[in-house]
């Protein structure tokens, strides 16, 4: 039997660029049923880490949801392989009943890994293992909570102000993990207001994606309610 | 080409409806004097009952139109669900109050039907107790309606609610004539008609009944057209602030 | 999916988890009904399958805000919902959690309180079957209600509203089976039906729960 010709053609011809992990396309986010942002573009690939800037309230906490998949996007496409996002929000999703380990055993549990060492020794946490979350303070229970991204074993992390009461030392060893992630074939996105001190980081302003003003070609920033009703 | 989905557009919606709403409210109007008045008072009295079976061309109506009204929500629910149209979501929506109040009428009807026949207001009977339980589902979808802020997922909301309730409230007709037995007389029309009451009865009903039907369209499509409005205001509130 | 509910179970019976509450809650209720009553016997042994049912429903209620409240609160809901698990099947492993920490403490318990009430002794085998066969059915239609109102502040009473209505059908088939059960008579119809209610609630609800979690999440 003849060969068939598959469609996909190969056209990187045997060379391996660094893989696109991540890949946004006019994206537009709502938060509620508000526009809040437009057109927004970019692309991260292994190794990358880009970081998110613009003031409060100009979407990044919308713009990082719809990246995870909890918000639908009003327009555009994100292209990224499925599985592949690794989302920690302002909370921490800790239950403070259980101890650090057991917080973060159910959490490598749902995410198939098996090893909770590595996590616990990049945020130092080997010491706190047998604490209750309840007992610690807030930037104790932060570290625990980005401790958890390393036993996800996903590639895109997509962190929101992960820095929130951390003290310079911590803000160093998260930098550190985002270092090793990234340095390993990962990539990150990083919504911060302070300086993270990754060296190879790229900055993306959101401001001007802001859905200020309504644009001519799309009136209606997907309410269908803002155009006339006679 | 044309399609039906054009007039889920909002505006479409508005110029057609509006259009329309004086003609049904015509209509209704004509049908329920028509059928009323020749009910009331141009029908004979029964032979057992009196003139009391007379409050029939109110209670038949009002509690076919109950049920119907949650039918017509489950639809539009599953429209908004599947086709994501908003009209449809607002109409699901308009439609619960108005057939909220045609389940109470239907209620108030047979307890003062009642009373007079079977000697007692309430019955446990499961014609009336699954009427009664119908109230509480309109209350329950409106409640959550009302509890939500965002439109949208209010909308997403109320229908997943609408789908699973219908499916608890057969469910429930079925447990309760289970349950008892009931007293209730069985259902007066149906379209092989040699069970039906006599024409005298039947002409004016049938008239009523098309008037309710036609009432709860207009009320509906009203309704409907207020809470686009909201809509429309909600959205050049947000508009005024970005700017 | 199992750590999900071993970990539910876990802050369950931890100190502050809320075990045992709507345990003490039924006690609470079988112990008042005969003073609103009367105490006599014959009375009460009629009205205990009722009463029985009643209670171990207004229990089950009690307890349904927290199944998803708390996860909401503290973001685990969103982790959750980015996990590699299927929402449908938290929503399955949450009304299993709610059930075991829940419903079956009340069936264990209401032979007791049926005691208490002066169940006609034919009466006992047709509760603790339409318990056990009926109370997974209160948790699965609770978790769906839970999901509906887990974005809404003091959602609780909405909560009762929306589920309340829901719970007929069990109810009606559940206290049913005692009743019979009580006259002596055979019980095994309406344990069928009810048997087939909640494995009608246990196969769909968990998707209308994971749908109605997504719209809240977003």
């Amino acid at each position: 039997m003849r060969e068939s010709c598959h469609l996909p053609l190969d056209l990187s011809m045997g060379y391996r660029w660094p893989a696109m992990l991540l890949s946004v396309t006019d994206l537009s986010c709502a938060r509620g049923s508000a526009q809040v942002l437009a057109g927004v573009g970019f692309s991260v690939a292994e190794g990358e880490a880009l970081i998110l800037r613009g003031p409060n309230g100009a979407g990044k906490t919308t713009l990082l949801r719809t990246l995870a998949g909890l918000t639908p996007p009003l327009a555009g496409r994100i292209d990224c392989a499925p599985d592949a996002i690794a989302y920690a929000g302002h909370a921490d999703g800790l239950k403070a009943q259980l101890t650090v380990e057991e917080n973060l055993r159910f959490w490598a549990g749902a995410f198939a890994a098996r090893d909770i060492a590595p996590a616990l020794d990049a945020f130092d946490l080997h010491p706190l293992a047998d604490r209750r979350a309840g007992e610690m303070s807030a930037g104790q229970k932060r570290r625990l909570s980005l401790a958890r991204l390393l036993v996800t074993g996903r590639p895109v992390w997509c962190l929101d102000e992960p820095t929130v009461s951390l003290d310079v030392e911590n803000v160093g060893r998260f930098a550190r993990a985002v270092e090793g992630h990234i340095a390993a074939g990962g990539a990150a996105v990083i919504a911060t207001h302070i300086d993270l001190g990754l060296p190879n980081a790229r900055t993306l302003d959101v401001t001007p994606f802001m859905a200020k003003r309504l644009r001519s070609d799309d009136p209606f920033g997907g309410d269908p309610f803002a155009e006339r009703v006679g | 080409m044309a399609s039906l989905w054009e007039y889920a557009n909002p505006r479409k919606f508005m110029t057609v409806s509006g259009a329309l709403l004086p003609w049904v409210w015509g209509i209704a109007a004509v049908c329920l004097v028509g059928g009323l008045v020749w009910g009331f008072f141009f029908t004979p009295n029964d032979f057992r009952q009196g003139s009391t079976v007379k409050i029939i061309y109110v209670h038949v109506p009002s509690a076919i139109m109950a049920v119907n009204a949650w039918f017509m929500m489950l639809i539009t629910s599953l429209i908004w669900l599947i086709r994501r149209h908003h009209v449809s979501a607002l109409a699901a929506k308009a439609a619960a109050p108005v057939g909220m109040v045609f389940t109470l009428i239907a209620l108030l009807t047979g307890a003062i039907w009642g009373q007079p026949m079977w000697g007692t207001w309430w019955e446990w009977d499961p014609r009336l107790t699954s009427f009664l339980i119908l109230f509480l589902f309109y209350l329950g979808y409106m409640a959550l309606w009302e509890a939500v802020d965002n439109p949208d997922a209010a909308a997403d909301l109320t229908a997943v609610l609408c789908l699973v309730g219908t499916v608890f409230a057969v469910i429930s007709r079925y447990a309760l004539v289970f349950w008892n037995q009931g007293l209730h007389q069985g259902a007066t029309l149906s379209l092989d008609a040699e069970q039906n009451i006599a024409d005298v009865f039947w002409y004016p009903l049938i008239t009523a009944l098309a008037g309710f039907g036609f009432l709860f369209l207009a009320l509906v499509l009203y309704r409907t057209r207020t809470e686009i409005r909201a809509r429309r205001l909600k959205a050049l509130i947000a508009q005024e602030r970005m700017a | 999916m199992l750590g999900l509910l071993r970990r539910d179970l876990t802050l369950a019976f931890r100190a502050g988890g809320g075990f045992g509450l709507s345990l003490a809650f039924f006690l609470i209720f079988a112990t008042l009904v005969p003073f609103g009553v009367g105490p006599e016997t014959m009375v009460l042994e009629t009205i205990a399958p009722g009463i029985l049912w009643l209670g171990a429903l207004l229990a089950c209620l009690l307890s349904l805000d927290r199944i998803f409240q708390l996860d909401w609160e503290d973001g685990t809901l969103d982790l959750l919902a980015t996990a590699p698990v299927p929402l449908e099947g938290v929503a399955a492993m949450k009304a299993l959690g709610h059930w075991i920490t829940t419903g079956l403490p009340l069936v264990l318990a209401a032979p007791v309180l049926g005691l208490l009430l002066n169940l006609p002794l034919p009466a006992y085998p047709w509760l603790l079957a339409s318990l056990a066969a009926g109370t997974p059915a209160l948790s699965a239609i609770g978790t769906f209600g839970a999901a509906l109102t887990v974005g809404i502040k003091r959602g609780g009473l909405l909560l009762s509203l929306l589920v309340l209505p829901l719970y007929v059908p069990t109810l009606i088939f559940g206290a049913l089976a005692v009743i019979r059960g009580a006259e002596g008579q055979d019980a095994t119809t309406p344990l069928i039906l009810l048997a087939g209610i909640t494995l009608g609630s246990l196969a769909t609800l968990p998707f209308a729960a994971a749908a109605a979690l997504r719209v809240n999440l977003r």
